[in-house]
């Protein structure tokens, strides 16, 4: 079965390479900075002894005074998984970079966070709405979305 | 029942080929003469081909016995239609089991299942390309009133916001026996339909002011 990796191990891991790179960790996940979220991705994929080389999902969670974007990522080599998340504050334009040069199939993941929560995803080669059509006012599943 | 002491029982081979011989014997004595051809009714011809009726059923009779479906199912109830196909609801009885994947040799819609509001122009788009007449089933919940997803900001609240519907089949699915009770509806609807249809008035002279 496919181990899940402590959140803390590998936060100590990724603070030995970037320090300061990490907001928190606890035993099933990980919080990381949004400035440093492309260098810690990239470190967790090209990383010999971690190897995340599959996205399984990413979704998104409205907290009301900051959305969440969390990222499953598990290494088909090495058979283990761990979740990792970043915060990003605003209401406006809320913006996390772009996870797709890394994972391809972030693609239609983040496309559909941006046409369900609002969230912008920097660096997306197409960020347009994935279900719902062009001209759709506001952002449905947002906690104050209301028809 | 008795058993007379002078009757064996225990036939011989012998006994039976003489019994198979003596059914092959019979049938030949008594088919010697050729049975008449059943086409004595040729003669009558004229008698049996005079159909009294009028116009509207006749046509209406051919309308509702041959009710084609377009293949546009765009939800879960299209698992109750692959039901009523199959055998053992067998839609063939009512001269309707041929789905057509062109909208253009089809006359009923059977809207089966949830509508959003993309696909909305497309399932318009359909009916628009079938020729009339036509009719359209709201089956289920959703096509009826938009069902559980009526409030949603993408669901379409009932088809007849988007295309006329002859007859609604509540359920959630509707069962196979349900749907069938809503075609003979629509049957009886069709049987009722007036043939030519309503001209529009002509504009009179003494009426244009």
């Amino acid at each position: 079965m496919t181990v899940a990796l402590s959140g803390k191990e590998i936060a100590s891991q990724i603070e030995e390479k970037y320090p300061d790179s990490i907001e928190e960790s606890g035993q099933d996940s990980l919080v990381v900075k949004i400035d440093s979220l492309l260098a810690v991705a990239a470190f967790l994929k090209d990383t010999e002894t971690l190897k995340f080389d599959f996205l399984n999902y990413i979704t998104a969670v409205d907290y009301f005074s900051y959305f969440e974007v969390i990222y499953q990522l598990t290494s088909l080599e090495h058979n283990h998984t761990v979740i990792i998340k970043t915060r990003c504050y605003g209401r406006e334009n809320p913006e996390v970079p772009s996870v797709i040069s890394i994972w391809q199939g972030a693609d239609f993941q983040e496309r559909e966070i941006y046409d369900l929560m609002g969230i912008n995803f920097e660096g997306h080669p197409n960020m347009k709405r994935l279900f719902l059509w062009e001209g759709f006012q506001g952002h449905p599943l947002r906690k104050d979305y209301l028809q | 029942m008795e058993v007379s002491s002078d009757k064996e029982y225990i036939y011989s081979s012998t006994e039976l080929d003489r019994y198979e011989g003596q059914v092959i014997e019979d049938v030949k004595a008594s088919s010697q003469e050729s049975i008449p051809d059943p086409d004595a009714w040729l003669e009558e011809e004229l008698s049996r081909n005079i159909l009294l009726t009028t116009v509207d059923a006749i046509i209406n009779w051919g309308r509702r016995s041959s009710l084609w479906t377009v293949s546009c199912f765009p939800a879960c109830c299209a698992i109750e239609i692959m039901a009523i196909e199959g055998p053992r609801f067998d839609l063939s009885r009512f001269g309707m089991d041929i789905l057509r994947a062109s909208p253009r040799q089809a006359d009923l819609m059977i809207t089966a299942g949830t509508l959003t509001w993309k696909m909305a122009p497309n399932v318009r788009r359909i009916y628009n390309q079938m020729p009339e007449p036509k009719w359209v089933i709201a089956m289920g919940a959703c096509g009826i009133s938009g069902g559980i997803f009526r409030s949603s900001y993408s669901v379409v609240p009932g088809y007849n916001k988007i295309i006329p519907v002859d007859v609604y089949v509540p359920g959630c699915p509707p069962r196979p026996e349900a749907l069938i009770h809503g075609i003979r509806m629509l049957q009886r609807k069709i049987a009722r339909t007036p043939v030519v249809p309503d001209l529009p008035e002509l504009p009179l002279k003494g009426k244009q002011e």
